[in-house]
């Protein structure tokens, strides 16, 4: 039997995952922690011309009102004991992208002595973003990556617990 | 996190049944209004402040340390990270030291394309620090305005040298390329766009009220004060004394061209004021609007680099230059022991010392007023802890 | 009053503190005379309050670690506003236990530079009123820009290096 044209008019049938996946997807606020160069390309990100609002991103200040935090910039040994602070401090589900070269590998600070080579040796990290700094279209992307992440979590029937929340 | 270092003596008052404490809080290192990891210390009564003492090195990727490993020309990338927001200056000031030393002269060419992206890099940054200056404040359309004319620079950059913040544009001897065709056209195009903004921004922030207000007569440096802590750029011409780099030691092909130096003068408070030293930044963006239509005017012909061998080797010695960056005159102290790595780099920024001098401005200013000063000093936390 | 050569003040130097002042090396600006660390803060007050001199401002204090002459040298770049001229002072510190006196009392820049010749070098100023560790976290071991430093394995649990993904 077709179900065309046979549905009313205002029924929707999806699965609740996936609507609760795109309400989530479609509003997640993101910290601001700057630490370097990729925090202007943040700004620029976050700016006119690569909008970031349109994603239904906003920034916040502090860790308690955000779902993700988007590392951009280097980690040195001093900030990373802070970091790890500040990533406790978010409610869960929460996400970690880290932005640029020198917060997913060190970069080219990898020589220095005082620089913590990636992030991911403090958090847990959900997407990776290399540019030196990456241009707004390449964050873009990765935010656009980390939101199909969020599609795919599962919260009513689970196998595994779901990304934003680590045991 | 300890406030090791940070002991402050809390005063407890008693005062008839109720007593009260001053409360230490930690601004930072993450803060949205602290440009950069930078944390202070912040013993206050209340909303007023006794104490602000900053705590820097969040972010120290000891680029001196990398110029011992990586040779004269490959530390032109992590000059770039210096100073992220003027990063041309850094190119420049590094460029301008090993040719002393190596003795290498640079194309006339060279110098001029030199300056234009100076010129263009100085309007770059300013306009981030008056957007986030007065984001700070409360207002938050003036930074996207900013954000917006920053966008048609980046684009002007990316045609040049291929990047839109870390340029590494400059190399020992000249410029990595020369302007593409119809780049010219373009810069004058976007000039004639932007030197109505810089009144539009006028109109829009400087003389408003309520800005005004938050600014003037707030952290009054005067001019002995400034020199005494070293203060440079735009902190020290606001404070009313007329020095600058560009003018008065002058580098590269400065003393061929005109242009004039703002100074702070009081127009809406004191001489020194956070007000004065606002004003002379955009007063700074349209002298640069100035500058870089000479040199497009008077651009020579020829070759954009000197051949300078690339296992450079400098003869011993040292030297100091200094380039008149956006945030002031940033000092290079370069030895070099004859072999192909340098021996010592330090780097001199105007932010390191506009930081030290913030315990001492900001007694008894409310939290609120300290955020004014360290937007109106400028600072970045790259040339802080470099 | 007219901007002086470097000659015409290492000679006033020389003439008020005699031998403690060493010969001028190196030409135009960056010439520069080794003073003795005993006599430093008496040579910068006459630097600074001599009228004809005028230097009140400290444009730059750099530490730069010789360990061939097992020295490590602070040097000290003067500038005058008033006058517009430079002077360039280089004091030895022995590489061993360097101490050198503090000018934090002449000229307040001086503060924090020499705090960060103290963190990265490990340079002592005497009568330096808050000298501790402004760069590197204050448990920090060792003077990281001295030539001999050894990088540290770990940090509070955090591993310096990383495994290149490229294994040959």
């Amino acid at each position: 039997m077709s179900l065309i044209n046979s549905m009313p008019e205002m029924a929707l049938t999806t699965r609740i995952d996936d609507l609760l996946n795109w309400t989530r997807k479609s509003s997640i606020w993101y910290m601001m922690f700057g630490l370097a160069c990729c925090a202007i390309e943040m700004m620029q990100t976050g700016g006119p011309r690569a909008d970031l609002e349109r994603f239904g991103m906003a920034p916040r200040a502090t860790p308690r009102v955000s779902d993700l935090l988007i590392v951009s910039g280097t980690l040195t040994l001093k900030m990373a004991l802070r970091t790890k602070v500040l990533y406790d401090q978010m409610p869960e589900p929460r996400y970690v992208v880290s932005m640029g070269s020198c917060a997913n590998c060190g970069g080219l600070f990898q020589l220095a002595y005082s620089v913590c080579d990636g992030v991911d040796k403090v958090i847990p990290v959900d997407v990776y973003v290399p540019g030196c700094p990456p241009r707004p279209e390449a964050l873009t992307e990765g935010l656009v990556k980390l939101q199909e992440k969020i599609q795919q979590e599962r919260w009513l029937v689970r196998k595994t617990p779901p990304v934003g929340v680590r045991a | 996190m300890s406030l090791a270092g940070f002991e402050v003596e809390v005063q407890r008052e008693v005062d008839g049944a109720l007593a009260t404490e001053d409360m230490t809080l930690s601004m930072g290192p993450q803060h949205p209004s602290t440009h950069g990891v930078l944390r202070f210390v912040v013993r206050a009564d209340g909303e007023v402040m006794k104490e602000a003492i900053p705590d820097i090195g969040y972010l120290h990727r000891s680029i001196e340390k990398i110029a011992e490993k990586v040779g004269w020309h490959g530390f032109i990338p992590y000059t770039d990270r210096v100073d992220y927001v003027a990063a041309m200056f850094c190119n420049h000031g590094w460029a301008m030291a090993v040719e002393k030393l190596a003795g290498i002269e640079v194309p006339r060419r060279a110098e001029y394309c030199r300056v234009i992206a100076d010129e263009l890099c100085r309007i770059h940054s300013h306009l981030l620090s008056v957007g986030s200056m007065a984001m700070d404040i409360g207002a938050f359309t003036p930074f996207t305005h900013a954000i917006r004319e920053r966008e048609y620079l980046n684009d002007l950059f990316e045609e040049l040298c291929g990047a839109r913040l870390t340029f590494h544009y400059m190399r020992i001897g000249g410029v990595g390329w020369d302007l593409p065709p119809g780049w010219a056209e373009k810069v004058r195009r976007f000039l004639d766009r932007f030197e109505p903004i810089i009144e539009e921004y006028d109109r829009l922030i400087s003389y408003n009220k309520i800005y005004a207000e938050r600014l003037a007569n707030v952290a009054v440096i005067t001019p002995e004060e400034a020199i005494d802590y070293n203060l440079v750029g735009p902190n020290l011409r606001g404070s009313g004394v007329r020095y600058d780099v560009r003018r008065d030691d002058p580098y590269s092909v400065y003393p061929e061209l005109e242009f004039d130096v703002p100074v702070g003068r009081g127009e809406m408070g004191t001489v020194g004021d956070c007000f004065d030293r606002y004003i002379v930044r955009m007063r700074e963006m349209q002298q640069s609007c100035r500058i870089i239509r000479q040199c497009l005017d008077r651009l020579p012909d020829g070759p954009v680099i000197a051949k300078v061998p690339r296992n450079l080797k400098p003869p011993p010695g040292d030297c100091y230059v200094r380039i008149e960056s956006a945030r002031g005159d940033m000092g290079w102290y370069v030895v070099s022991d004859g072999t192909a790595f340098p021996h010592r780099c330090k780097i001199r920024t105007g932010s390191f010392a506009a930081i030290s001098i913030i315990p001492k401005v900001s007694r008894n200013l409310m939290i609120a007023d300290l955020i004014a000063v360290i937007a109106s000093l400028d600072l970045v936390a790259p040339e802080i802890d470099r | 009053m007219p901007a002086l050569e470097p000659a015409a003040i290492h000679a006033q130097l020389r003439r008020r503190f005699g031998e403690a002042v060493g010969d001028l090396v190196g030409s135009g600006r960056d010439a520069s005379a080794t003073v003795a660390p005993a006599v430093l803060p008496d040579v910068c007050r006459f630097l600074k309050t001599d009228p004809a001199l005028a230097f009140d401002c400290l444009s730059n204090l750099s530490g730069v670690d010789y360990p061939k002459r097992n020295v490590i040298q602070v040097v000290y770049h003067l500038f005058s506003y008033r006058h517009r001229h430079w002077c360039v002072l280089k004091v030895d510190a022995n590489r061993d236990a360097p101490v050198v006196p503090t000018v934090s009392h002449l000229w307040s820049h001086a503060n924090w530079q020499e705090r960060e010749v103290f963190d990265l070098l490990g340079v002592t100023f005497e009568g330096h009123p808050d000298l501790r560790r402004i760069l590197m976290p204050e448990d920090w071991p060792g003077h990281p820009l001295r030539k001999d430093f050894v990088e540290p394995e770990e940090y509070h649990g955090i591993v310096t290096s990383r495994e290149s993904l490229l294994k040959p």
